[in-house]
Formats: structure tokens, sequence, C-alpha cells
């Protein structure tokens, strides 16, 4: 090939890849993506029924219950403002604890609780995840904040 | 006094470091090698003082000395000694001076080597190391001292963070590092060369080793952050597209697309500007890593810093190297010609479009893992992009590029027909039809199409290496010609074949791994593919600075007892934190993984229960892929031209 020819060949392959990526992307990131959401707008029901999505809070305290016979967990989550109960399958991270802020990824059921298929906390004790930083912060600006374990004073 | 010492060390450092970036460049322009001879000593003064700076603060780790920050954040005097060492680069500013120790540390190993190199480049390169270290040094001392004093000093220190406690995570970040930092020296000399406004035969044959020994390190580093996670994290995992994997996996692909790139410019005399650019953005990538890492901005496991300073400073840190780099490329690379001519179908072709598939896969995960980012900072709502995406974006395009490579070494450079090609392919891609399509059909029985097609490409990518190594051998006195062969042409059937055994090992893992949860007392069994687990007793165990709960699971195949495993929960003393340790039977076709979840009542655990077939054979396939470039690192070609040279 002549140098320009190379150069249009260049230009070509690289296009095609760009082009290719483009058409993997746009199929790929819209179905896959997930919104974050606090226990709040799912108290006011504005979360889509039928998607999932992941919602953080801190787990209040003595709301965890278990089902021995088939490992089923319920627990509530808290942005301070409102609450919402949660129940999964499985075993929960090492981290999971009462009054520590999780995160749980999945869908919102008729009766406004959560089906969790994952249960996240984070690796270091003290860390929060930004995400239930910031619900805590919004839904403390709004005004009305029970503390997390109000339920639970003895 | 030590730490007042190792801070002092840091700030002579931080000078000397200004030094070696300015006087050498203004020597390069005046042409006046009394300047640019400034480089080197320089650049071993600084090597000097951050390396006494690293032992002040392995130093106060080793003591106990609480009255240090840092030291009481993340250490504890129970810690065994071990850990107490690899505590110093447990956390963000202690693992931001491994950084800089090891950009020294590469610094001096360019100054060393560079005998053969002419003097204007050689002291170039050294200013350019000498400009990144500036910023990391001012970014240790302006934001993330780790010798900051703690008034009055803690009685005890934190301790360690529980997950770092382990043989796998000493290793992991240095290694990593190694890799990440490395490829600052391509960068430098892709800089360089763009300063100079040529590329010659010597500076390729001097940028492909060092690009090599990089991509060593960041494959190993991957490979070992994957396998610790996979026997650490408790869940049996081994890649979770996390925000931070993709930071290290991203400058890989770079990377790996530069090797090939280098391979083309110093065979072929061609593709200079491209490789220029790669090496650019290999580097650019691991930095853009750091920033993502070391700032706070991602929502993942590994970031805990949250201080917006840090990742201010490293915002405007990245967008001088690369807007500087970038720019300089704009203004320099059309003086950079390339000679070599090629056809359409010819190995530099296929060498091009594996070079796009690996840009375009790891812009794929760019995308990915900025996104969110980008929908948080426009206020468009708070989203994650989860695996799912990656999986599905990133399956094809390395199906494709696996396909490609196939082809790859067997073509001639310059110009090919597809006639030929065929001639000498078809074999191998029959076998490897064949032989895939057998293989998953009698250990697994009959397979989803991508599965088998997955596994397929897998082994015609070893099958057509195989293929490539008969061939060049030819038929008349194979053994005269074996000898010949350069250690370099190995390296690269060694590491094409650990891309297939990669390919074939996530594959199957993927496809047929099996995982259940169930609540097993002391004597209860369950079995998993044709497993029985029983769950023989529960102990107590010590631990020097825990208490742990440990299961004895014995692992019966019919009645014939294969492997006993003790999977453990451990409490850590010095914080509320348990941590899963779990059992693993390993093998090369297939691993049982146990991990225990919590106590039940009735001397009952819950626990995971996993089968996990071929994923050995990821880190394997890695391995191999390390090792091959270690092969091609040690070639002749690269050690004889120097020493002629000297």
């Amino acid at each position: 090939m002549k140098p320009r020819q190379q150069r249009m060949w260049f230009v070509a392959i690289i296009f095609s890849g760009i082009a290719l990526a483009t058409v993997l992307v746009l199929l790929s990131l819209g179905e896959n993506m997930m919104y974050f959401y606090s226990p709040s707008q799912i108290s006011k029901g504005e979360v889509p029924r039928d998607a999932v999505i992941r919602v953080g809070g801190l787990v209040v305290n003595d709301s965890v219950v278990h089902d021995d016979k088939n490992l089923g967990v319920r627990f509530k989550l808290t942005d301070t403002a409102n609450t919402i109960t949660v129940y999964y399958h499985g075993i929960l991270p090492d981290l999971f604890r009462e009054g520590q802020g999780i995160v749980a990824i999945g869908e919102i059921d008729a009766a406004g609780q959560m089906k969790a298929n994952e249960v996240l906390a984070k690796h270091d004790e003290n860390y929060m995840p930004p995400e239930v930083a910031d619900a805590l912060k919004t839904a403390a600006e709004g005004g009305s904040m029970p503390i997390p374990d109000s339920h639970t004073h003895k | 006094m030590i730490p007042e010492f190792g801070n002092f060390a840091l700030v002579m450092a931080l000078g000397i470091a200004l030094v070696q970036s300015i006087v050498p460049l203004v020597g390069a322009v005046q042409n006046n090698s009394r300047m640019m001879a400034v480089a080197v000593p320089a650049a071993r003064l600084q090597f000097v003082c951050v390396a006494i700076s690293f032992l002040c603060l392995t130093i106060s780790f080793i003591q106990n000395d609480f009255s240090v920050l840092y030291v009481a954040k993340n250490s504890n005097s129970l810690l065994p000694l071990h850990y107490r060492i690899s505590a110093v680069w447990g956390s963000h500013e202690g693992s931001l001076l491994l950084w800089a120790l090891i950009l020294s540390g590469w610094t001096i190993a360019v100054s060393i080597f560079k005998k053969s190199l002419p003097l204007t480049l050689s002291s170039r390169v050294l200013a350019i190391l000498g400009i990144i270290s500036v910023g990391f040094l001012l970014f240790l001392l302006l934001t993330s001292n780790p010798f900051l004093r703690l008034f009055p000093a803690a009685a005890e220190g934190n301790d360690l963070n529980p997950l770092l406690q382990d043989p796998g995570l000493i290793f992991h970040p240095p290694i990593l590092y190694m890799g990440y930092v490395g490829l600052a020296v391509p960068f430098a000399f892709a800089i360089a060369a763009l300063l100079q406004g040529r590329i010659d035969a010597s500076w390729t044959r001097w940028s492909r080793p060092w690009a090599l020994v990089a991509w060593i390190f960041l494959t190993l580093g991957i490979a070992l952050g994957s396998w610790w996670a996979y026997y650490e994290l408790g869940w049996g995992g081994w890649w979770f597209w996390d925000p931070v994997e993709n930071a290290s996996f991203m400058p890989w692909l770079v990377t790996t697309a530069l090797l090939h790139s280098l391979a083309v410019t110093e065979q072929r005399n061609t593709f200079k500007a491209w490789t220029l650019l790669l090496s650019i953005f290999g580097f650019s990538l691991s930095l853009l890593g750091t920033f993502l890492v070391r700032s706070g901005v991602l929502v993942s496991v590994h970031a805990f810093a949250t201080d917006p300073a840090r990742g201010v400073f490293i915002l405007i840190f990245l967008a001088f190297v690369i807007g500087s780099a970038l720019f300089l490329y704009a203004w320099r690379a059309s003086a950079i010609i390339s000679l070599g001519r090629f056809s359409a179908l010819s190995r530099e072709t296929l060498l091009l479009i594996n070079n796009v598939l690996l840009l375009v896969a790891c812009a794929t995960i760019l995308v990915g893992t900025l996104y969110p980012l980008f929908m948080d900072a426009m206020q468009l709502g708070k989203i994650s992009v989860g695996p799912p995406y990656f999986d599905k974006v990133f399956a094809p395009l390395m199906l494709l590029l696996v396909f490609v490579l196939g082809f790859g070494p067997m073509t001639h450079w310059r110009k090919d027909t597809f006639k030929n090609l065929i001639n000498r392919l078809l074999k191998s891609a029959l076998i490897s039809a064949l032989l895939g399509m057998a293989f998953v059909l009698l250990i697994f029985g009959p397979a989803p199409l991508l599965t088998t097609l997955a596994v397929v490409l897998g082994v015609w990518v070893i099958a057509s290496s195989l293929a490539t190594f008969k061939n060049h051998l030819g038929k008349d006195k194979p053994l005269d010609r074996l000898r010949l062969l350069p250690l370099a042409y190995f390296g690269m059937l060694v590491a094409h074949i650990g891309v297939g055994v990669f390919i074939i090992g996530v594959t199957l893992v993927s496809t047929y791994e099996q995982s259940e949860t169930v609540r097993l007392a002391v004597g209860e069994s369950y079995t998993l593919a044709n497993r029985r687990f029983e769950l023989a007793d529960l102990t107590s165990v010590q631990g020097p600075n825990y208490n742990a709960e440990q299961a004895t699971i014995k692992i019966f195949r019919g009645d014939h007892l294969v492997s006993t495993q003790f999977p453990e929960k451990r409490f850590y003393h010095s914080s509320s934190q348990p941590m899963t340790e779990a059992g693993i039977d390993a093998g090369l076709f297939r691993d049982f993984y146990i991990s225990l979840g919590e106590p039940q009542q009735g001397n009952a655990w819950t626990m995971r229960l996993n089968y996990k077939p071929f994923v050995r054979w990821i880190w394997l396939g890695a391995l191999l892929m390390a090792f091959g470039g270690l092969l091609a690192v040690l070639d002749r070609r690269y050690r004889k031209k120097q020493e002629g040279a000297n």
C-alpha cells in the first residue's frame, strides 16, 4: 500500500473498532445500570416496580430476624427519616451488623418491601458507603429525623 | 526522632527531584553535557533519600511507635512482625510512599542500564521521571504525610485491617505498583522521543524490554490480587469488575497493545507515532487509576481515602501530565515518520486489529467505570454499572481478539495471501474445533453455544501457536532451527498459550460453577457436584491476635474420603469485625470451596459450598503470560546490542 492508502487503512480499522465498541456499550449499558434509592424515596413510592435497584442505609438495631430453617433473614433499613423492610436468602457478609451502613441490591415487591439478591457491607468497619452517607444527609436536611435505634430504647 | 528524620529525607528527595527534572532538560536544550550529566547522580541521590524515608516509616512500624498517626491507625503491638512490615503499605499514605520508592527505583535502574543510550536521550528520560517524582513527593508532603505525629501518643494501635493480614497482601501491592509505576519508563521514553523528534532503532530496542518488565509485574500483580480475592474475601469470586480492579486492568490492556505495537516498530520500522501514543496512554491510565483509587470518588471496596484535597491534587497532576504529553504528541508526532510499508493482509494489519480491539476493550471499561461518576457530577442520579455490563461488552471483544490471535503469528510480515494462510492453518482450525467440542462434551455434557465457542477458540489459540512453532522448525534439520530461534519467539508462544488456557478457565468456571448455601449441624452432610460434604466437628482455635471457630469438613466421593478442610470464622481482638477464612480443596481441574456463614442453634453453622471447575486455569494462564514476557525480556538481542555498544 502507498503511504496514503496505508493511513486510510489505519483510520478504517480504528473506526470499525470504535463503531463496534459504541454498539456494544449502547446495547449493554442501559439495561445493566442500577439506580440508587434511599429508604425515603422507596417509602414515597418513587421507585419503579420490577426494576433492580440499590438501596443504602443503616441497619436498625434489633431488627434482624433469622429464619433458621431456610436461611432467610429480614431486617429494617433506615435513612433516619424513613425505614423499609428488606428480606434476603443466604449468608450475610462478615461486616453486616446492626447500626452499620450497608447497600442492598434487589427489587421492591408489591408490599413495598425489598427482596434483596445481594447485600454488600464494606470491608472497613469505619467506612460508610458514600451513597449511604448522602442518603443520611439528605434525610437529615429533610427535617424529621428520629435516631436510627429509636425503635429499641429500652 | 526517626519519623522526623524520615520526613526530612522526603523533603530532601523533593528538592533533589526538582534538580533532576529541571537541570538536565535545560542542558539537553542548550546541548550542555555537564548539565545533562547531573541527571544520574540526582536520580541516585533521590532514590537514597526516598529509601531512607521508607526505612524510617518501616522502623516506626517495627518499634510500634504509636505517636505516629499512621502507625497508630494501621498497626497494633500484637500484630506479627511480617504484618507490621507489610502494614507500611497497608493504607493510603504508606502505599503512596511505596509508589514514590518504586518510581525512584525504576529511575535508578534506568540510570544504571542506560550506558548505550545517547546522553541527550537518557538525560531527558531521567528528567521526565524526575518530574513525575516531584508530583508524587509533593502529593505525599502536602496531603498525605505518613510521618504526622499524634499527640498525645496512642497507648495501643488500631490494628491492620484483618483482611490485609494475609501473605497474599504482603506481595500484591508492591508487585502491582512495580507494574503501575514501571509504565512511567516507556512513557518517559516516549516523551523524550517526541522532544527530540525522532525514533531510531536504539530507542525501540530500549523501550521494549522496559515495557515488557512493567507488563510482567502488572500481569502478576493483577493475577495475585484476583487469587487473593478468591480465597480471602470468602465467597469464591475471582474478578468483580470493581472500579479498582478496572483501574489496574485498563493499563494492562493498553500495555499489552503497546508490546505488540513495539514489536511492529522494532521489526518493521512502522507504527511509530502509534507506539508513542500507546506509551502515553499506558501511563496516563495508571495515573488515572491512582486518582480513582486514592481520591475517594469511587464507590468501591478498595477506596477509603475520602479527603477532597487529595482528589483535587491528583486531578490537577493528572491533567498536567496527560495534557502536556498529548499536547506534545499533537505538536511533534508528525515529525516521526514511519517508513515500513505493508499490504492489507499482513501481520501488520492483524497486529493493528489486535491493538484496536485491546484499546476498544479498555475504552468500554473506562466508560463503565467513569459513567457513574459522570452521572453523579451532572446530578442525574446515583447509578452503578454492574458486572453484567462488563461481561456482556468484554466477552465478544475478547473472543474476536482471540480469533485473530490464532492467525497473527502465522501471517507473514508485509504481505500474505488468504490461500497460503488457510493452507497453513486449516489443520489446526479443524483440530481445535473438534478437540474443543469433544473436551466440553466429555467433561460437562451438552453445552451452551457460547461456552462451546469460547472453549474452541481457547483451544484454537493453543493449537495455532503449536502449528506456528512446527512451521518455524520446518521439515529438514528442525533441531538446528530450534537452536536458532530467539528466546523472544518462545516467549510469544508461551504467552499466547497462556491466553488460551486463561480463556478456557474463565469460560468453564463461569458456565459450570455450582454453589449452595446450606445449614449443617455436626454429623450432617450435603451433596454438591457428586461430592458429599460432611460437617465432622466444630472447635475453637487461638491465633496470635484473634480467636476462631473452626469447622472440620470431610469431603467424600462415594465412600472414599477425598479431602478434609478446616474453614474458619475469625474474630480479631482489636476490632469487632469477623473474618471468613475459606477451606479450599484445590485441584488442577476443580476446586471445592467452603466458607462459613453464621453459627446456628444446635451446634450448627450456615455455610456456602462451592464447586469451581477449572478455576486454577485462570491464574495458570496469567502465569504463563508473565513467564512468556520474562522469556522475551531475556532475549539475547536486548543484551547483545547493549554490550556491543559499550
